[in-house]
């Protein structure tokens, strides 16, 4: 089984998937990110699809879950890259991700969770002030 | 009149072996000119129904098939399983039904993904679906 490699980039993990990843290796980087959200006190997750062909339901979920886990975990997502024949099919196969955040490609993703990050500390800040 | 050009079968039996179903699906539907988009709901579909086999038929085979009907040419792939079949088949096309841990789209999304989709089924006597795309077509 192939792991797909996550770096650590300030307080931000990436994640380009380069493979046609099979179910369990799809199932391995959802458990890898989760807890490397936590060990590393990550803030944002980004992860890069722009080499996927084919996105269906299992990777799909497994792209929404994360999403889900980071959140819980005080973390964002976001998903860059999909290739509009990719988008095409998910609609039509049932699957929208209305969860996962999404952006055009890594350079506006970063900023996405920059802007996010922000925002969100921010709102800690005021929280602090009352 | 329909008439098949070529065929070839593979098994499926691990999630290893449905990233190689997604693979041979793929090498068709180019050599066939079908456009990306095609292409991709293709092999999407096919990706759905490979799995399905995998987690709930206990494994099988699928087989693809080059189509010639007049002036069009289209792929057929058809997934055959001995497993325990699928006692309700209007029940188990609706999205969101599912009998495991998956979403419930495989097989209303695969079909939807397809031009011509046909299943068959029985309890203990396994399951048989055949999904068609032609090229060009919506």
């Amino acid at each position: 089984m192939e792991r797909i490699p996550i770096l650590k980039m300030g307080r931000f993990l990436l994640v380009s998937i380069q493979v046609d990843m099979d179910d369990r290796t799809a199932m391995s980087l959802q458990d890898d990110l989760t807890e490397r959200i936590v060990k590393d006190r990550a803030k944002g997750v980004l992860i890069d699809i722009s080499s996927l062909d084919v996105v269906d339901s299992f990777i799909g979920r497994m792209l929404a879950n994360t999403a889900a886990m980071a959140h819980i975990l005080d973390a964002e997502t976001v998903v860059v890259g999909m290739q509009p024949s990719v988008a095409i099919t998910l609609v039509e196969l049932g699957l929208s991700l209305k969860g996962v955040r999404s952006a055009l490609n890594v350079e506006r993703g970063m900023e996405l969770l920059r802007t996010m990050r922000e925002d969100s500390d921010s709102m800690d800040a005021h929280d602090h002030e009352e | 009149m329909r008439t098949t050009t070529k065929s070839e079968s593979i098994p499926v039996r691990s999630s290893a072996e449905v990233v190689s179903v997604r693979h041979l699906v793929r090498r068709w539907a180019v050599e066939l000119g079908f456009t990306l988009v095609e292409q991709t709901k293709i092999v999407t579909a096919a990706s759905e129904l490979a799995r399905n086999m995998v987690d709930y038929g206990g494994g099988g085979t699928m087989t693809v098939e080059a189509l010639e009907e007049d002036a069009r040419k289209g792929l057929r792939l058809i997934f055959e399983d001995q497993g325990p079949g699928i006692p309700d088949i209007d029940m188990a096309l609706r999205d969101g039904f599912t009998s495991g841990s998956g979403m419930g789209l495989g097989l209303g999304g695969s079909k939807r993904l397809s031009n011509e989709f046909e299943i068959r089924s029985a309890p203990g006597e396994g399951t048989r679906v055949a999904i068609t795309r032609w090229k060009g077509a919506a």
